[in-house]
């Protein structure tokens, strides 16, 4: 399925936008993480990577629907 | 209150939405833009936010500060976009009615909003510029 991915910090850069639609096979934020990975190794290089799905972190095993809010979260740096 | 803001942060402002009569204690911190990182001359920050998300994790620090150390009232506020050294990027303040869980919750709050509030800071040097904490 295609979904909507929001991107901030560092993933904006590598993603190159704020919002990027990406094509992914299976659906939880497990099967999210390997088409990003895939697409875009140099996420592969962060210290972390988490994942939000409508705005709450979520574990890998967690479904994705289309309509969800799905954005990265790259190692937070605020304060 | 909990806010993200793009205008300079009124601190008295933050105390004063954080008092209470029932308190005895505000303890307030207050995070600056430092001009240098390891003796690079830091030019500028940018901090960006997840906001909607970064209010809701806010509140959960908030919550967790609350039933731990009884604060009678609280404010928070984080600035974004572009913000020069010497500068306020945020301020916390708690009201608690005694003075020893204030300095706990304080710290608390200001310790845990940098580990999993999704805010992001990039700092700019003379010859470039880095997203903090992204790589090893």
């Amino acid at each position: 399925m295609i979904v909507k991915v929001k991107a901030f910090g560092v993933s904006r850069d590598i993603l190159g936008g704020r919002e990027v639609e990406l094509e992914m096979s299976g659906n939880s934020v497990g099967d999210l993480r390997k088409s990003l990975s895939s697409q875009f190794p140099k996420l592969d290089k962060l210290n972390s990577l988490f994942i939000a799905v409508n705005q709450e972190y979520a574990a890998d095993d967690k479904a994705i629907l289309i309509s969800d809010e799905i954005a990265l979260i790259p190692p937070v740096s605020g304060g | 209150m909990i806010e993200i803001t793009n205008q300079p942060i009124d601190v008295q402002k933050i105390i004063s939405a954080a008092s209470r009569h029932e308190a005895g204690a505000v303890n307030t911190f207050i995070g600056t833009v430092r001009n240098n990182t390891l003796g690079n001359k830091v030019i500028k920050l940018e901090y960006e936010a997840y906001e909607p998300m970064a209010i809701s994790e806010i509140e959960k620090i908030i919550n967790q500060a609350i039933d731990q150390w009884k604060l009678t009232g609280f404010s928070v506020s984080h600035r974004v976009g572009v913000l020069l050294p010497g500068e306020i990027a945020v301020v916390v303040a708690v009201s608690t009615p005694h003075r020893k869980n204030s300095f706990a919750a304080c710290q608390f709050i200001i310790d845990t909003l940098k580990q999993t509030v999704p805010i992001w800071k990039r700092e700019f040097f003379e010859n470039g510029n880095e997203w903090v904490s992204a790589h090893p």
